[in-house]
């Protein structure tokens, strides 16, 4: 009923790992770290006018080890630092981090003793939103972002996300391109 | 030939075959369905769209509204990392979940779908304790929430636990007074039975003896403790973000805590087939009789596997519509405070209930005694 393989490409011949990807990608829990005056753009991002709903990421789970997606919203400074790298060790592989606005991904305006200049400087970030705060549209930009991070990852042998052991550091450049 | 029939006729092989069109085919189904609908809904509520990007790439795109992102949730759980924490038992950690699954399953042993044929039941069994089977098994879903909030060495999921059972073993007590006054009513607790009287009427043949009119307060009461029973909102005090995080589920990761989240909605399911079949008259289609539509004289003849289709057709339908007030009263209500829950029902349902019992009997009396 309507349904034709036109040619040979459009054949399932997707391995498992595609398979997977595609459930992660679509299945994002949060964990949010809301610790700013971003938490406001990220409720709009999740309120009706943006629904962030429509990418499957919205169900909020507040253990870590439920947890897909850790978004960092907002200014950590050092004395958070380490709980906010606990939770983030807490959460169960496949893991990601999204540093939302400017503070989470550079310290922002803050260039002082007290905040941390970035949190990749204590965790492995994949995506980094930019804008102070970011716009929602930003932020939809940003789960798209991963999303598609996370098709085109291998899931590697065991099935972890993370950087793939075989994969050589030009490899690597080239597929965060 | 003959043996496979004898086989295929045995009743032990008709009761399997029951257990699984029910509990794998419609029960797993629907309460996996819940899973979807529940964010579906609550995104109706909210004005929003909800989940609808997951797609198959090489089918055109396509989307089915959403319909996917159950699939993803499920697959995505299998392939999540397992958790075990240290200093876990780790026996009981592993059967936990599984408790919860039971409790809300074995329901399912005693609700018929469709008045019997002969001596086909469309029911797993019949057996004349009835609903006291079912207390007896909803209570046992306490364990799953004890069991894993003990085990998970983790002071957030004990207190969880703590408070998880002492709100379910509260509203156990006036979850059975509720349903006193339904028995005093049928004379019997066998489900066959309540669900029959339900299918005769008031005044010649308008008005169905349904449960919801016989006995308002009980259903009222009764809807109440089950939500509470099942930890749904707005009772949902074993669950609490800025106090105890995840509850006594928190460490459980992976397909573990999948299997948590499927049991509440499995469990979902089974209160609505409950109050359906106590309260909505269970499979009874208004003013279908065993031959036919017979309503102020007027009749129309339907075939027997027409009645019992529309039966069937009729307890999903009430049962879907219990699933989708379930998820309303959810988003609609905010959620009470610990001591509310506690206050509402020892203070105000368990008297109400008391009075229940005690108006059902004066009004049973009345009708003995004056023939009204």
């Amino acid at each position: 009923m309507g349904l034709k393989f036109p040619s040979a490409e459009s054949f399932v011949t997707s391995r498992l790992d595609e398979v997977i990807n595609w459930s992660r990608k679509f299945s994002l829990f949060q964990y949010p770290f809301v610790t700013a005056c971003c938490g406001m753009e990220f409720m709009a991002v999740y309120g009706p006018h943006y629904d962030g709903a429509r990418f499957g990421s919205e169900i909020p789970r507040f253990s870590p080890r439920q947890a897909d997606l850790l978004f960092v919203v907002g200014t950590v400074n050092h004395k958070m630092a380490p709980i906010l790298k606990r939770v983030y060790e807490q959460m169960a592989e496949p893991k990601w981090v999204i540093a939302f606005g400017a503070c989470a991904s550079s310290g922002g305006f803050y260039q002082n003793y007290s905040t941390v200049p970035g949190i990749d400087r204590i965790l492995p970030v994949d995506v980094f939103i930019a804008g102070c705060p970011p716009r929602p549209e930003a932020v939809l930009d940003g789960i798209i972002q991963l999303q598609k991070q996370i098709q085109d990852k291998d899931s590697g042998p065991s099935g972890f996300s993370g950087i793939n052991p075989r994969q050589t550091k030009e490899e690597l450049l080239l597929s965060r391109e | 030939m003959e043996l496979i029939l004898d086989i295929l006729l045995n009743p032990v092989v008709i009761a399997l075959l029951k257990i699984v069109v029910i509990v794998l085919v419609f029960v797993a189904a629907t309460g996996t369905v819940m899973t979807l609908m529940e964010r579906k809904w609550m995104s109706a509520v909210q004005d929003r769209i909800g989940p609808n990007r997951a797609n198959i790439p090489f089918l055109r795109d396509f989307r089915g509204r959403g319909a996917l992102h159950m699939a993803a949730d499920g697959l995505k759980s299998i392939f999540k990392e397992d958790t075990v924490p240290e200093g876990v038992d780790l026996v009981i950690f592993t059967i936990a979940p599984f408790f919860g699954f039971i409790s809300a399953v074995v329901i399912w042993a005693v609700i018929p779908f469709a008045a019997p044929i002969g001596d086909f039941t469309f029911q797993i069994t019949d057996v004349n304790i009835g609903i006291l089977l079912v207390f007896a098994v909803t209570s046992l879903g306490i364990y799953g929430t004890v069991l894993a909030g003990w085990s998970s060495n983790n002071k957030f999921a004990l207190l969880g636990a703590a408070r998880g059972t002492s709100q379910m073993l509260s509203y156990e007590i006036f979850l059975g007074l509720s349903l006193v006054g339904v028995f005093m009513v049928n004379g019997s607790v066998q489900v066959s039975i309540l669900v029959a009287n339900q299918n005769t009427y008031w005044f010649g043949d308008v008005i169905p003896k349904w449960g919801l009119f016989t006995q308002p307060l009980a259903f009222v009461m009764f809807f109440t403790a089950m939500l509470a029973e099942a930890k749904r909102l707005p009772f949902d005090a074993p669950e609490g973000e800025s106090e105890i995080i995840a509850g006594y589920f928190m460490e459980y990761s992976g397909m573990r805590y999948a299997a948590f989240m499927l049991a509440e909605y499995i469990a979902m399911v089974g209160i609505a087939a409950l109050v359906t079949t106590l309260f909505l008259g269970g499979y009874h289609v208004p003013w279908l009789h065993a031959e036919g539509f017979q309503i102020f004289g007027w009749f129309m003849a339907v075939p027997v596997w027409l009645v019992s289709a529309l039966q069937i057709l009729a307890f999903v339908g009430k049962i879907i519509f219990f699933c989708w007030l379930i998820i309303m009263v959810r988003w609609t209500i905010p959620r009470f405070r610990f001591d509310q829950i506690m206050e509402l029902g020892w203070k105000k349902l368990l008297p109400l209930s008391l009075a229940n019992i005690v108006l059902t009997a004066l009004v049973l009396l009345a009708v003995d005694n004056w023939n009204l």
